[in-house]
């Protein structure tokens, strides 16, 4: 709309028609309070606090419902205004509890701030406090009713927000309360959103609350290390007695990709690091064959010793390496280096949950014909092929329904089950039991057995369209639909894979005939260069390693004998090495077991299914182990290989100013530093750095040519399949999504107690609301 | 829509309701006479008639509670067959309001909201009933009795005991 321009405190302001006042006022840096107002939610009116003086208007009016207009006056602050906030503040606290050296929600509580900033602490009320015990809805959710200041934000949240509408207000006026639709119970996602918004400390986490205090944590911003949309999380760390320990995680400053938003996976799934079964020691075989506990130098040094005898006596071929989809960018690329340069195979694989060789190879040469999440966040036209985004990707649910109703974006859904992000769809096409294959030519407009044509003919109306491919299609089914729209203008496309970092670990060459970039092995190009001693025949995959006796297997971060259903003695005769978080199935027959860092625990890149790339931080610390990318130098090292061209760490061409010039201001300090950051100049000063490795993966890997200041900045940058050469798979790959849901998360959700006790929750609501 | 055998409300209700959800623009605009007329049959609103409403129009049970318990004149418990709503609003107050309640209190021998052991009488203090020239006045279900004093009290509480011996209907 045109933009117009008003007066707020005499200040001139500029915004399109119809923005509503306090968010033209919030960009331009002027804050009006509000208790009910949450931006993208419905408009509440309800709490006063953002009464501004309109001119020529005899009351004053509330900012959230106010669009701006040509011309119009305004005053923000007065005296006239600060009594009428205080007023309001002083109504709420009528029956709010003053107790806020108790309350779980003290030090960060809108209500509190505000209370502090118009002053309202005593009350002219002389009636006693309605008290009332606080409930526990489920293991996440508890509320505590006199806290509750009927905000609705919480309703709102999860009725648009989450299309859950699990949450209601009953009873009236100074009775009235917020309510869970199972009684005393909730039947929900679990998504903890409500509790998020919570401007006061109504509804607190089951995790969380009466642990700590805000300002007693440190706040790291890393990236979720469960499914694969990849949201940005904050996690609040505290010490503790071996390392730091993750409190919460939370994402309420709003930035990265996500936004606000966290499923019950992100916000409460963190656990996990601090299970007991955490490895802690490296664990080695002795001579009557049970694991025992060794020290880091003994366990390397076995495991080197041996792989070396086996590469040297058999060859590389004879070894095999899986790799994983939670470890980082870095961490992948430099596995797959040690496969290559210093082991001599190509053996190497990882377990696919969607098929990336693919789709890349299929878009190779079609330059922004791939989306991210923000491009789908903000697509007109969506279709939906597959997959069940409201269980297995919550973000991309949150995304498009969010973009459904602000942006009145179209979505079509294409899927073989009822789904039910369909109620937000604009038209659904049941896709016949393993009928994927049809669609294209459905599509197309050829013969098919679907006989729907509505569908069609209003997707082909579409002037431009978001593609979304769930993990079912693969193969030439995937080849076929991406080709039907590089056919048409427009069309965008995303793949749904299904940990951290699939996409990661497929654009990093876990692959037995690709290297990162999915550059073929046959076809080298200038890895033919870089890494000496490349074998150029395609290695062994997951299956074919598995079954074909190979001398050693190194195993990262995956549980192949469990994802494959191996018998046990299939690997009797190989020589196993599993890095891992705990003992897997996989880890219980090996020789040798290192205790690895979770993706809260180290720092590097991951790549979320729609390509959008981030840094993740390390945040939590936990005493005995190592990061995968530590191990794998050091065990690179053991094993005599040149760890300088390994990692490229310390003096190269470029040297940097390591602060000679620095003035004594903290603050030059600090631009010299993103400087340096943003140039990729910053000195890299071990070979466990795991920057170093990034700075080797934008030399080398087509389409990760990055915006490192951005990246650095902790925002998400877009990396760009489009520019792989067009090339032949060698094999057909099996493609295995996990299909995890709400509450599981492969084989971390097993060792976090929060996803099991709310598993347990939702599957036992349903019987409570029967037996009321 | 609710298999009708399986429905707690009568034929001719169902009938009704069929009828009122077809009638606004939006289905959930006829959910407060849903309830009303619900609970004059059920004579309250149980956990199967909040299932069955919301089923009738579409919506979810929690929906449905978020609006019936903003009504006090609808009830999550069973009242007397007969109740009694004594007004207590400024008229009638004016006029021996509270005299009269107290004399209903004496005479079942129950409080605000009580329902007598034989459950034939529920009493309940209400806001104003609309009568305020003939005050004071109270309700018997949907019969008005007015300009009362305390001595008429008891024949009223007579002439509805005989009704629920005989097992009449509602008035």
């Amino acid at each position: 709309m045109a933009d117009v321009t008003f007066t707020v405190d005499g200040k001139k302001l500029t915004a399109p028609a119809g923005t509503l006042l306090i968010e033209a006022c919030r960009k331009a840096g002027i804050e009006i309070p509000a208790f009910c107002y949450y931006p993208g939610l419905s408009l509440q009116a309800a709490c006063r606090m953002c009464v501004v003086r309109q001119e020529k208007v005899p009351k004053l009016q509330t900012a959230c419902t106010t669009p701006v207009a040509e011309g119009q006056v305004f005053i923000t602050e007065s005296a006239e205004i600060a009594q009428a906030r205080k007023s309001t503040i002083e109504l709420l606290l009528g029956n709010h509890p003053l107790d806020c050296p108790v309350c779980d929600a003290g030090g960060e509580c809108e209500l509190q701030d505000m209370t502090f900033k118009y002053g309202a602490g005593e009350s002219l009320y002389t009636e006693a406090k309605q008290h009332r015990e606080e409930q526990q809805w489920s293991p996440a959710v508890f509320y505590d009713r006199p806290r509750c200041i009927l905000c609705y934000r919480c309703v709102r949240m999860c009725g648009e927000g989450m299309d859950v509408w699990a949450l209601g207000i009953q009873n009236r006026g100074a009775r009235a309360v917020i309510a869970p639709n199972g009684g005393d119970q909730l039947d929900c996602e679990q998504c903890g959103m409500c509790i998020d918004v919570c401007p006061v400390g109504a509804l607190t986490s089951g995790s969380y609350r009466y642990k700590t205090r805000p300002w007693e944590m440190n706040h790291v911003s890393t990236v979720c290390t469960h499914c694969a949309d990849g949201c940005k999380v904050t996690l609040g760390v505290r010490q503790s007695n071996d390392g730091s320990t993750i409190i919460r995680a939370d994402n309420r400053d709003k930035s990265g990709i996500n936004g606000d938003f966290l499923c019950a996976k992100g916000r409460f799934g963190f656990d996990f690091v601090e299970s007991g079964d955490r490895l802690t020691k490296p664990l080695v075989r002795d001579a009557q064959g049970k694991l025992e506990s060794a020290t880091w130098e003994h366990a390397l040094r076995f495991a080197a010793a041996r792989l070396k005898e086996i590469r040297d006596a058999k060859g590389g071929s004879s070894i095999g390496i899986i790799g994983s989809n939670t470890t980082t960018n870095e961490e992948n690329y430099l596995l797959q280096k040690i496969a290559r340069t210093v082991l001599g195979t190509n053996n190497i694989d990882h377990v696919r949950t969607a098929d990336y060789a693919t789709f890349s190879r299929a878009l190779a040469g079609k330059a922004s014909r791939t989306v991210g999440l923000r491009g789908i966040a903000e697509a007109p036209a969506i279709l939906l092929v597959g997959s069940n985004p409201t269980d297995e990707h919550p973000l991309l649910a949150w995304e498009l329904r969010a973009d459904v109703r602000l942006n009145r974006a179209r979505l079509y859904i294409a899927n073989t089950a009822e789904i039910k992000l369909e109620r937000q769809a604009r038209a659904a096409l049941r896709v016949p039991p393993a009928g994927y294959t049809q669609l294209t030519g459905y599509l197309a407009g050829g013969k098919s057995s679907i006989s729907d044509t509505t569908f069609r003919d209003a997707l082909l109306a579409e002037e431009s369209l978001v593609v979304v491919i769930g993990p079912e299609l693969s193969g030439a089914t995937l080849q076929s639909l991406i080709e039907w729209g590089l056919g048409r203008e427009h069309v965008k496309f995303a793949l749904l894979g299904d940990f951290a970092n699939s996409r990661g670990a497929a654009d990093m060459g876990l692959s037995p005939d690709l290297l990162p970039g999915y550059v073929p092995v046959t076809a080298p190009g200038d890895y033919a260069a870089e890494y000496p001693n490349l074998p150029r025949a395609p290695g062994k995959s997951l299956p074919e390693m598995l079954s074909s006796k190979l001398g050693a297997l190194l195993v990262v971060g995956a549980d192949p004998v469990a994802q494959q259903n191996v018998a046990p003695d299939v690997l009797k005769s190989t020589f196993v090495i599993v890095q891992d978080l705990f003992l897997t199935e996989t880890a219980a027959i090996a020789d040798v077991v290192f205790p690895s860092a979770s993706l809260y625990e180290k720092t590097g890149t991951v790549t979320n299914t729609y390509g959008d790339l981030q840094l993740a931080k390390k945040a939590a610390d936990h005493a005995g182990v190592k990061t995968d990318f530590e191990i794998l130098v050091r065990l690179a090292d053991a094993l005599g290989a040149d760890i300088n061209k390994l990692v490229p760490f310390g003096k190269s061409s470029v040297t940097a100013d390591l602060g000679q010039s620095r003035g004594a201001q903290a603050g030059e300090a600090d631009r010299h530093a993103v400087w340096l950051a943003a140039q990729g100049l910053e000195p890299k000063l071990s070979p466990f750095d795991p920057i170093a490795v990034l700075d080797e993966i934008e030399r080398l890997v087509p389409g990760y040519k990055l915006d490192r200041l951005n990246l650095f900045c902790g925002n998400d940058v877009a990396t760009e399949p489009g520019f792989v050469p067009v090339s032949a798979l060698t094999a057909t790959a099996t493609i295995e999504p996990a299909h995890d849901g709400l509450f599981t998360s492969g084989l971390l959700s097993r060792y976090s107690p929060a996803l099991k006790d709310l598993e347990k929750h939702q599957s036992a609501v349903p019987a409570v609301a029967v037996a009321d | 829509m609710t298999n009708e055998t399986m429905s707690v409300f009568s034929t001719e209700l169902s009938a009704r309701f069929d009828k009122l959800v077809a009638k606004y623009p939006v289905r959930r605009s006829a959910l407060v006479p849903m309830l009303l007329y619900a609970q004059d049959e059920v004579g309250y609103l149980s956990d199967a008639v909040i299932a069955d409403v919301a089923d009738r129009i579409g919506i979810t049970e929690l929906d449905v509670r978020n609006v019936a318990t903003y009504y006090s004149m609808l009830r999550f418990k069973p009242a007397g067959k007969y109740n009694v709503q004594v007004c207590t609003n400024i008229s009638c107050m004016l006029r021996g309001g509270y005299e009269i309640f107290e004399k209903f209190q004496d005479e079942l021998g129950i409080g605000h909201k009580g329902v007598s052991t034989d459950g034939v009488f529920s009493l309940e203090e209400v806001e104003c009933i609309g009568a305020c020239c003939w005050a004071p006045a109270i309700q018997v279900n949907y019969d008005f009795h007015d300009d009362l004093t305390p001595e008429q009290v008891p024949g009223i509480l007579e002439q509805y005991r005989a009704k629920a011996a005989q097992g009449g209907k509602n008035a």
